[in-house]
């Protein structure tokens, strides 16, 4: 009796389940897809979900585009990598489903690398936003990204952290098994030893968030800089006891740190934070008036973006790749995937982080990173500098 | 002096979090205890008590929001009990244990529909929230009260076992389930008490532990659990005072091995003394002998 009435209420879900499946089938014969493959759960789930705000703002801007004389609409298929290497694949394989013919992301370049056999094996070429990873591209030629690589940001931070803050010593804490901020911190330390620093090096395992130890370790160790380049989610809980153990010592991490969790944790404590990052909020100010009217019109997006309307570099830069695949679409003329993939070698787009033209491996020609420092009282980043490789 | 100051961070750090451990280890203790099933969904109780606090903080007063999240974390803790094992009393031991595996899943994913899968910042909970100087070394307050709250909490519940009717009922049953239940015990209410204390203090040990580390995800509750079920393995499965034992010897030996520079191996080492114990000493340190009944 009982069993029944429970079997019959599953399969009422279920046949409410394949009802709202049937809705959203429509199918129009005008229609371009892109891919968004980024993470809206997991350690990078505020980042990439800021990352999809930028694309999405600039889909809505500009929601179609020219090919053979025809305007096709640009339809976004959004999926969820979770932040993870093993659900990765799964997510990619989706968009290849989908029938996407160009795909952009991810933030988090674990997830990225992951992914790309994926799309090398549909033929589909991916555009990577903000993953800085050196092997995100190498090897390859389906996978291009605009953003700046980790050997330039660890030099920037390295020389950043010798120069400005004069520190001998650094402290540096990465994430085991994390592709980003393990290879952030060799290149950092590469770059800091080879100015005549010293580093003591440590890692956390996945799932750990008691991290008084390795604040303790960095007092003990003496190091004049405290260097963590990890994902937000930890990086809230560093700071937040970083602050209870008064450790007098500035931080310093790359562009994942760009973002309003952290000037949260961060409000009211007496930390230092300073971060490498792709776009200061001000340098397009017609795109940030754009960006900010829009997330203060849409509930939903001003969640996705933390509950404010910070504009984050990430979301920029989501803005920048969207625009490089339209730029890319229209130059090959042509809705196969293959034809973009070969477009967009040649795609040179003035896009409101900077001009963004491919190089070697598919790589974004860039040579500037914008310092920012956290302002703990009014919740704000302040820029500090404009920083290139000497 | 000095040397004081550079160690006493590790300590202190080894105390607290071995003193929250040991509040959720006491859970999967006694469960295991009386109904010979390991609570999976109890890691995931924990960290449903730090997410009810994230929403009950924003619209209630602390002095409110703090009880609110006690009582609700007993009452999904009670719920579970009801919903998903009481129906399945008479099935193998195996089924229960897989239900317990699917509602640990079904929380973690609630939870992750309804955070969005972020993390949520912990409020700071006045005066525990604090930054306090022991002997030159600076930590939270809530580093402090938690061994000291532990301890109380503990107390409390070795005299309740010992001293009261209900306490009475459950030695009873865990020694045999069968007859105490021929001798007039009540079973189900015997087993929804553990329920209710075991979720009690996950509650209260998730209330220092998010003070403490203070990002609440959807996953967060999973490593705390592991380790303090390795902790009830430690001391002995079934014995609370070797669960409260075994949970700050794990918390004070992975802090210090974080401080001798192997930060690499700390939960490598949570595992590997799980392997070591269970070759050695399957039964744990305060185990009871298997006793095989013909």
């Amino acid at each position: 009796m009982k069993m029944r009435r429970v079997l019959s209420l599953v399969l009422a879900v279920l046949m409410l389940a394949a009802l709202m499946a049937g809705c959203s089938g429509s199918s129009n014969k005008n229609v371009i897809k892109i891919g968004v493959f980024e993470p809206a759960s997991g350690d990078n789930g505020a980042g990439g979900k800021q990352e999809t705000l930028g694309i999405q703002y600039a889909n809505q801007e500009t929601p179609t585009v020219t090919i053979g004389g025809k305007e096709y609409t640009v339809e976004l298929s959004i999926v969820d990598n979770e932040s993870s290497n093993d659900k990765a694949a799964t997510a990619a394989s989706q968009l290849v489903s989908n029938g996407c013919c160009v795909v952009l992301g991810s933030y988090g370049s674990g997830v990225s690398i992951a992914a790309s056999p994926t799309f090398e094996q549909a033929g589909i070429p991916a555009i990577g936003v903000t993953c800085t990873n050196p092997q995100v591209t190498e090897g390859n030629d389906h996978y291009f990204r605009i953003c700046f690589l980790d050997p330039f940001q660890g030099t920037v931070l390295a020389n950043f952290a010798s120069a400005e803050l004069g520190a001998t010593k650094a402290y540096c804490l990465a994430k085991l098994g994390d592709d980003y901020s393990v290879g952030l911190c060799n290149y950092f330390i590469e770059a800091f030893e080879g100015l005549g620093g010293e580093v003591v090096y440590e890692t956390f395992p996945e799932g750990n968030s008691d991290f008084a130890s390795y604040v303790a370790n960095a007092a003990n160790a003496g190091a004049e800089v405290f260097f963590a380049p990890v994902s937000t989610e930890a990086a809230a809980l560093i700071i937040d006891q970083v602050a209870a153990q008064g450790l007098d010592m500035p931080m310093l991490a790359g562009d994942t740190w760009d973002s309003n969790v952290i000037l949260n944790a961060a409000n009211g404590k007496a930390v230092d934070i300073y971060v490498t990052t792709f776009y200061q909020e001000g340098g397009d100010p017609d795109f940030d008036a754009g960006v900010k009217e829009w997330i203060n019109a849409d509930a939903t997006a001003k969640t996705n973006n933390g509950g404010d309307d910070t504009i984050a570099a990430v979301t920029a830069m989501g803005y920048d790749a969207y625009y490089v695949a339209l730029e890319a679409i229209k130059a090959a003329d042509s809705a196969e995937p293959a034809k973009i993939m070969e477009a967009l070698w040649n795609v040179n787009y003035e896009g409101v982080s900077g001009p963004i033209t491919f190089g070697e491996h598919g790589n974004a020609n860039r040579d500037t990173a914008f310092v920012k420092h956290a302002n703990t009282e009014t919740g704000a980043w302040e820029f500090i500098a404009q920083q290139g490789v000497n | 002096m000095d040397f004081i100051q550079a160690n006493l961070p590790y300590i202190l750090a080894g105390i607290s979090v071995g003193g929250q451990y040991a509040l959720i280890a006491i859970g999967y203790t006694m469960v295991y205890g009386i109904l010979r099933l390991i609570n999976f969904a109890h890691g995931d109780v924990f960290m449903a008590a730090g997410l009810i606090m994230v929403y009950a903080s924003t619209v209630l007063p602390l002095y409110l929001a703090i009880p609110l999240v006690i009582i609700v974390t007993v009452l999904i803790g009670f719920t579970i009990e009801r919903v998903a094992y009481k129906p399945l009393r008479n099935a193998p031991r195996m089924s229960i244990m897989i239900s317990a595996i699917g509602v640990s899943y079904l929380i973690q994913n609630l939870a992750l529909y309804i955070t969005g899968g972020l993390s949520k910042q912990y409020p700071s909970i006045p005066w525990i929230s604090d930054s306090v100087t022991i002997f030159g070394a600076t930590t939270k307050m809530v580093t402090v009260i938690t061994p000291v709250l532990t301890m109380v909490l503990i107390v409390a519940l070795v005299l309740l076992i010992k001293h009261t009717k209900i306490g009475m009922a459950m030695r009873a049953v865990s020694r045999d389930f069968e007859t105490s239940q021929l001798m007039g015990v009540k079973i189900n209410s015997v087993i929804s008490a553990t329920f209710i204390i075991g979720s009690f203090l996950a509650a209260v040990g998730s209330l220092l532990y998010f003070s403490n580390y203070t990002g609440v995800t959807p996953t967060a509750g999973s490593m705390p659990g592991l380790k303090a079920f390795v902790a009830a393995v430690f001391g002995g499965i079934g014995s609370i005072p070797g669960a409260v034992i075994g949970a700050f010897i794990i918390g004070i030996c992975e802090n210090i091995i974080k401080g001798l520079g192997w930060t690499t191996f700390s939960d490598a080492f949570t595992f590997a003394l799980l392997i070591i114990i269970l070759m050695t000493k399957p039964t744990g340190l305060f185990g009871e002998k298997a006793t095989d009944k013909v």
